[in-house]
C-alpha cells in the first residue's frame, strides 16, 4: 500500500515536470501584449490580460512567419527522406553481410554522433558561400542529412539483426522469387524499424538550431527555430513575449502529435538505438 | 574507409581461402555503406580539415583579400586569452552539474515508470512530449518563466523578491539555463535508463530480497552494478551534448553576465563578426576538448563502447 501511494505520486511528480513549462507557454500565449509589457507576472493571463486567439492569429498572418514553418517542414521532410534512404542501405549491409571495413563505419557515425556541431559552422559557412548553397534548402539539408545518418544507421541496424532473415529463404523454397521472397517477408518486417528512424531523424532536423541560424541570412530557407530566435516585434529592445509563445505553440503542435501518435516506436527506437545488451 | 580490395586471407577461421561469394559480399556491403561514408565525412572531416587550414590565417570575410598566413599564433591568442578559459570552465559548468542531476531525476523516473503499471502509456507520452520540444522553444519558455516582468517563477519561490533579475548576474542566470537545459533533456536520460533497467533480472532482486537485503542494498549491490553500460552509455551521451550548449544560451541570455560557452564563443566569433581565422582556430579547440571529454568519460567507466552498444 505504501508502495503504491509513492508510486502514484511519482508519476504525478512525472506529468507535473513534463507538462508544467507546456501548459505555461500556452498560457503566456493567450496574454494580451499590453498586459505583458505593463508586467503581468503569474501563471494564468489576468483578469482582462487574455487576448483570445489574437496573437495567433498576428502570427499567422506574419509573412516571415509562414514562409519559416513551409521550410522546415520541407527541409525536415527531404532531409529525412533521403538520410532514411541512404541508411537503410548501410544498416542492411551492416546487419547483414560480412564485409571489411564494418567496424569502420560503426566507429565513423558513433564519432559524428558527438561531434560539436558549431565547430563546423565556420567551415561550412565559408564553404557554402564559396559553391552557392549558403542560404538554400540543400545547404540545409545536406547538413542534415550527414548528422541524422549516425542515429538512424544505428538504430536501423539493432532493428535489421533482430529479422529472421532465414524467412526470406524459407518463402524462396516454397516457391517465391527472391524478389518476392524479400517485398512479401522482408519488407513488412523491416518497415517498422524505417518508420521509427524516419521520425527521429524528422525530430533532429526539426530541431536543429545551430546550422539554422549559421546557414542562412533571409526568409529562402530559414527554418522556424531559427526564425522564432530572430523574431522581434515593434519594439526590438522587448521581445513580443505572448506573440513568440504562439509562435512557439504553432511550431511544437506538429511534434508533439506525431509524439502523441508514435510513441511505442519511439521509445523503442531511442532505446534500441542507445542501448542494446 | 579500407580499399575495396578482398578480405586477407585466412581471416576467417576455418576459411585459408577466400571464396567468391565472400570476395562478392564484401564489395556489396561496401558499396551499401558507401553511400553514408561519403555524405558523413563531406559535411565532418572535409570542414574540419578546412578549419585546420583556415586557423593558421589571420582571416576575416569583412577584409577577404587582407589573407596572411600567421602560423600558430591564433591558437597561442585563443590559448593565453582570459575569455577562452572562463568560456570552457563555465562550459564544464554546465555539462557537470545537469549531467548529474539529470542522472539522479532521471533515474528516479525510470524506477517510477518501470513499477507503474496503471496509466503506462500516459505517462510515456508525457515524459516524450520535453523531448519533442524544440529546445528553443522550450529555453523561450524557460526564459519567460523566470523573467520578473511576466514570469511566475518569483512569484512562486518563497526566498527571491518579485523583481528579482535572473539574467542580470551570472550565477542566476546560469540557474536559468541549466534548468531549462535539465527539464529538456532529462526524459531522454530517463528512458535510456529505463531500457537499462528493464534488463536487471527480476529474479536476482527477487533472491537479494528473500536473503534479507534492504531496498538500498538491492539498490547498489544488484540493480546498479547490472545497469552499468546503460548508465555509460547514457552518462557519454549526455555529457558530450552538454558540452555543445547553445542553443539555451543563445535564447536565454544571448551570452551575456558571462554565460557564454565554448561553442557560443566559437559561433559568435565565425558567424557574427566574420573572423573566420580565428574562428576556425576556436573550432578545432572545440573539437579537441570534445575528444578529451570523451575520452575521459570512457576510461572513467572502462567500457568499450562498440562492444557495449553493439555485439554484446
Amino acid at each position: 500500500m505504501k508502495n503504491r501511494i509513492g508510486l502514484i505520486v511519482g508519476c504525478i511528480l512525472i506529468m507535473i515536470w513534463c507538462l508544467l513549462p507546456v501548459a505555461w507557454i500556452i498560457s503566456l500565449s493567450f496574454k494580451s501584449e499590453s498586459a505583458i509589457t505593463n508586467g503581468s507576472p503569474g501563471f494564468f493571463p489576468s483578469d482582462g490580460g487574455g487576448a483570445g486567439w489574437a496573437n495567433y492569429q498576428a502570427v499567422w498572418d506574419n509573412e516571415q512567419f509562414r514562409r519559416a514553418i513551409f521550410n522546415s517542414i520541407g527541409i525536415s521532410l527531404i532531409a529525412t527522406l533521403l538520410s532514411v534512404i541512404v541508411a537503410t542501405l548501410a544498416a542492411y549491409a551492416i546487419a547483414r553481410l560480412e564485409f571489411r571495413g564494418k567496424k569502420a563505419v560503426l566507429t565513423i557515425a558513433l564519432a559524428i554522433a558527438m561531434f560539436p556541431v558549431v565547430s563546423l559552422v565556420g567551415p561550412l559557412f565559408d564553404m557554402w558561400r564559396a559553391i552557392g548553397l549558403y542560404d538554400t534548402w540543400p545547404g540545409l539539408i545536406i547538413p542534415y542529412m550527414s548528422f541524422t545518418l549516425p542515429l538512424a544507421i544505428w538504430t536501423l541496424s539493432a532493428f535489421f539483426r533482430e529479422i529472421p532473415w532465414e524467412m526470406e529463404q524459407a518463402a524462396q523454397v516454397d516457391g517465391a522469387t527472391s524478389w518476392q521472397a524479400f517485398r512479401k517477408v522482408i519488407v513488412p518486417l523491416a518497415a517498422p524499424g524505417v518508420f521509427t528512424a524516419a521520425i527521429l531523424t524528422f525530430f533532429f532536423a526539426w530541431n536543429d538550431f545551430v546550422f539554422g541560424i549559421s546557414l542562412t541570412s533571409t526568409e529562402n530557407a530559414r527554418p522556424i527555430p531559427a526564425s522564432l530566435s530572430f523574431f522581434v516585434g515593434s519594439d526590438p529592445f522587448n521581445r513580443p513575449a505572448s506573440l513568440l509563445a504562439a509562435g512557439a505553440v504553432i511550431a511544437t503542435v506538429p511534434i508533439v502529435v506525431i509524439v502523441l501518435i508514435f510513441q511505442r516506436k519511439i521509445v523503442a527506437g531511442l532505446t534500441s538505438g542507445a542501448v542494446k545488451g | 574507409m579500407s580499399a575495396v580490395t578482398a578480405p586477407a586471407p585466412g581471416k576467417q577461421a576455418g576459411k585459408p581461402v577466400v571464396s567468391d561469394r565472400a570476395r562478392a559480399e564484401t564489395r556489396l556491403g561496401q558499396r551499401l555503406v558507401a553511400p553514408a561514408i561519403v555524405l558523413m565525412l563531406l559535411v565532418t572531416a572535409f570542414p574540419m580539415l578546412r578549419a585546420l587550414y583556415l586557423s593558421t590565417f589571420d582571416y576575416a570575410l569583412t577584409a577577404p583579400d587582407d589573407r596572411d598566413f600567421v602560423g600558430l599564433s591564433n591558437y597561442l591568442t585563443a590559448l593565453t586569452d582570459g575569455l577562452f578559459w572562463r568560456t570552457t570552465l563555465i562550459t564544464v559548468l554546465y555539462m557537470v552539474v545537469t549531467v548529474a542531476i539529470e542522472l539522479v531525476i532521471g533515474f528516479a523516473f525510470a524506477m517510477v515508470m518501470h513499477r507503474v503499471i496503471f496509466a503506462r502509456g500516459v505517462i510515456r507520452t508525457s515524459i516524450l512530449i520535453p523531448y519533442g520540444i524544440i529546445t528553443v522553444v522550450s529555453g523561450f519558455a524557460w526564459q519567460f518563466a523566470f523573467s520578473f516582468q511576466n514570469g511566475f517563477i518569483n512569484g512562486w519561490l518563497p526566498f527571491v523578491g518579485d523583481d528579482f533579475n535572473w539574467f542580470g548576474q551570472t550565477g542566476s542566470a546560469v540557474t536559468a539555463i541549466m534548468v531549462s537545459e535539465i527539464w529538456k533533456t532529462t526524459p531522454f536520460m530517463s528512458l535510456l535508463l529505463l531500457a537499462g533497467l528493464a534488463q536487471v533480472s527480476e529474479d536476482m532482486i527477487e533472491a537479494a530480497k528473500v536473503d534479507g537485503a534492504t531496498w538500498t542494498q538491492r539498490l547498489v549491490k544488484v540493480i546498479l552494478p547490472n545497469m552499468r553500460a546503460a548508465i555509460m552509455v547514457a552518462v557519454l551521451f549526455r555529457a558530450l551534448d552538454a558540452y555543445r550548449i547553445f542553443d539555451n544560451i543563445f535564447v536565454m541570455t544571448a551570452g551575456a553576465v558571462k554565460t557564454e560557452s565554448i561553442s557560443f564563443l566559437t559561433y559568435r566569433q565565425t558567424i557574427e563578426q566574420f573572423q573566420l581565422g580565428m574562428g576556425s582556430a576556436l573550432s578545432v579547440l572545440l573539437f579537441l576538448s570534445v575528444l578529451v571529454v570523451a575520452f575521459l568519460i570512457v576510461k572513467l567507466f572502462r567500457v568499450d563502447l562498440a562492444q557495449a552498444r553493439q555485439e554484446s
